[in-house]
């Protein structure tokens, strides 16, 4: 490509958007000028905020502890854009190479990335969901506005949902001093990212803490006052509780609706890309002017069979956003793959949980170290025979040796002898995954296509 | 100032906790809670505790009169 000297043309007076403007969009812009990139730069973004951090949104905020408002990403440097802020993307036309924009506008690319991201999943009843007092968690703004409704002193909070952002918001309410409900329709917290086996001592933490929760029921309805304010939820055992602040916390959709009809491929899973974060149109032709990454981006994996995995984890919004950025520049020879083994953290109750790798394709489990009930141990998951992921309850050092074994497809059970094994820790046990076909939650990754019993194509056989 | 931790690298030595401590805190024996906009005149603080954490899991933002532009003028466009 640059033979023609197209590319050293690109760098130097080429046109890219970068629609997304969080995590993802920030540190890609980064990443071009870092690398040269001397054009026009344009970042669009459907919130008025300035790119911020969501991880202090669920944790810090809602302790009192910061304010939403000073969340602001920190710059690594200066990335001289044209910012569109406040402007959601509405169409691409890919073959004109234009974003069209909610205000009417269009704005011309030469290179586009889409780091769209996800948003919360809404309580699906939208007359209940627009009740005062009820909230979901995702934006700056959402966080604004349940931080100032837990300082008011509700009576009871009643969380949906018992996923990480679920658990942490019930952790900071109970922290708060505030009385908590959770309901959740699997059987315990967390057992989507982590399994029955771990889920069992996050239900534990929640009980201990002095959370009320439910597993195993679903919300079948919210009830309001004459005012138009929450006061009650029903659940599907019959049982009602009183609650005046309600958070859906049911996780993410991914916003890939401004590309319906696009030609893109686009959908409920998000936009499925190459190794090297260049999306695929819909007919499976690799694009080469359309990067994706983040939270919206589903990609291969060789680590995990090559599955098309969408992670909404912060350092997959970071390392896949660089990669993008390289590659947006860079001759086919020079790109990278992004190959970025998955990882995130979660803080609740007071305990550091993380992972590596995806748990979630394990089907069998071994504390390798540490005990669940003294909620301090390593959990190891094994997928035919290999180290597929790990988790730590507050044992985060040991966790880069666990990453090492998932990186060298080491043997499952881990061989080695380990300082602190405990007798619950020398044999294997089954994950105890829900069924993915059955709803709940969701975890934080998603494995390749559609689940089993989600006919969302049908295949027709060309006709000669 | 702005500041950001990768709480993936970080593995809870609490070194920043001991450097600025009104900036960043333990919560639990491992897990980190911080002030994502710490106060200017915090930043020799939190320089020491950017080059003492082992594992380097954070990022302040550069000070603004030492040439990063900053935000203002790329937001107001």
């Amino acid at each position: 490509m640059s033979a023609d000297g197209s590319l050293d043309r690109l760098k130097r007076e080429g046109r890219i958007v970068v629609v997304g403007a969080s995590l993802a969009g920030l540190r890609a812009a980064e990443t071009l000028r870092e690398e040269g990139f001397a054009g026009s730069l344009t970042m669009i973004g459907d919130e008025p905020y300035e790119p911020y951090d969501r991880p202090p949104l669920s944790k810090q905020v809602l302790l009192g502890r910061a304010t939403a408002d000073r969340t602001g990403l920190p710059r690594h440097r200066a990335i001289d854009a044209q910012w569109r802020l406040g402007v959601p993307a509405t169409g691409l036309d890919m073959a004109a190479r234009r974003v069209r924009l909610a205000d009417g506008d269009e704005v011309e690319y030469d290179r586009l990335l889409i780091a769209t991201g996800v948003r919360a999943r809404p309580w699906p009843q939208e007359d209940e969901a627009e009740l005062d007092g009820v909230f979901v968690l995702r934006t700056r703004d959402d966080a604004d506005a349940l931080e100032r409704s837990l300082a008011q002193g509700p009576r009871r909070v009643l969380v949906i949902g018992a996923g990480f952002t679920g658990s942490e918001i019930a952790s900071a309410c109970r922290e708060r001093g505030i009385a908590v409900t959770v309901a959740e329709r699997a059987d315990a917290p967390l057992v989507g990212a982590l399994g029955g086996v771990v889920g069992e001592v996050a239900a534990e933490l929640h009980r201990k803490h002095g959370v009320d929760l439910r597993c195993g029921v679903m919300v079948t309805r919210l009830e309001g006052d004459s005012a138009g304010h929450v006061r009650a939820a029903h659940f599907s055992d019959g049982n009602t509780i009183q609650a005046d602040v309600v958070v859906v916390s049911l996780g993410a959709q991914r916003n890939t609706e401004w590309l319906a009809g696009s030609g893109l491929g686009a959908g409920p899973r998000g936009i499925a890309c190459d190794a090297g974060c260049r999306a695929f149109d819909i007919r499976g032709i690799v694009t080469d002017d359309i990067y994706v990454a983040g939270d919206v981006a589903r990609s291969p994996h060789p680590l995990f069979g090559y599955q098309f995995l969408s992670l909404e984890h912060w350092g997959n919004a970071v390392a896949q956003a660089e990669t993008a950025a390289h590659n947006m520049l860079s001759d086919s020879a020079d790109r990278r793959p992004h190959i970025w083994v998955p990882a995130f953290w979660s803080s609740q109750f007071g305990v550091n949980i993380k992972s590596v790798g995806v748990p979630s394709m394990g089907t069998e489990i071994l504390i390798a170290q540490g005990s669940r009930s003294e909620h301090r141990f390593t959990g190891v998951y094994g997928y035919q025979g290999r180290v597929i992921g790990a988790v730590t309850f507050d044992q985060t050092k040991w966790l880069q040796f666990y990453q090492q074994l998932i990186e060298t497809t080491a043997p499952f059970p881990p061989a080695f002898p380990t300082v602190d094994r405990r007798p619950e820790g020398q044999q294997p046990m089954p994950a105890d995954f829900p069924d993915p076909s059955v709803p709940t939650h969701g975890p934080t990754v998603t494995l390749s296509g559609y689940a089993p019993d989600d006919r969302r194509l049908t295949f027709t056989p060309a006709r000669h | 100032m702005r500041l950001v931790v990768d709480l993936n690298r970080c593995q809870g030595y609490a070194q920043c906790a001991f450097l600025a401590p009104d900036v960043f805190a333990m919560h639990g024996d491992e897990s980190l809670l911080y002030n994502p906009e710490a106060e200017e005149d915090r930043r020799e603080d939190m320089a020491r505790a950017v080059a003492a954490c082992p594992v380097q899991a954070i990022t302040v933002e550069a000070n603004s009169l030492d040439g990063n532009p900053g935000t203002d003028r790329e937001i107001g466009r």
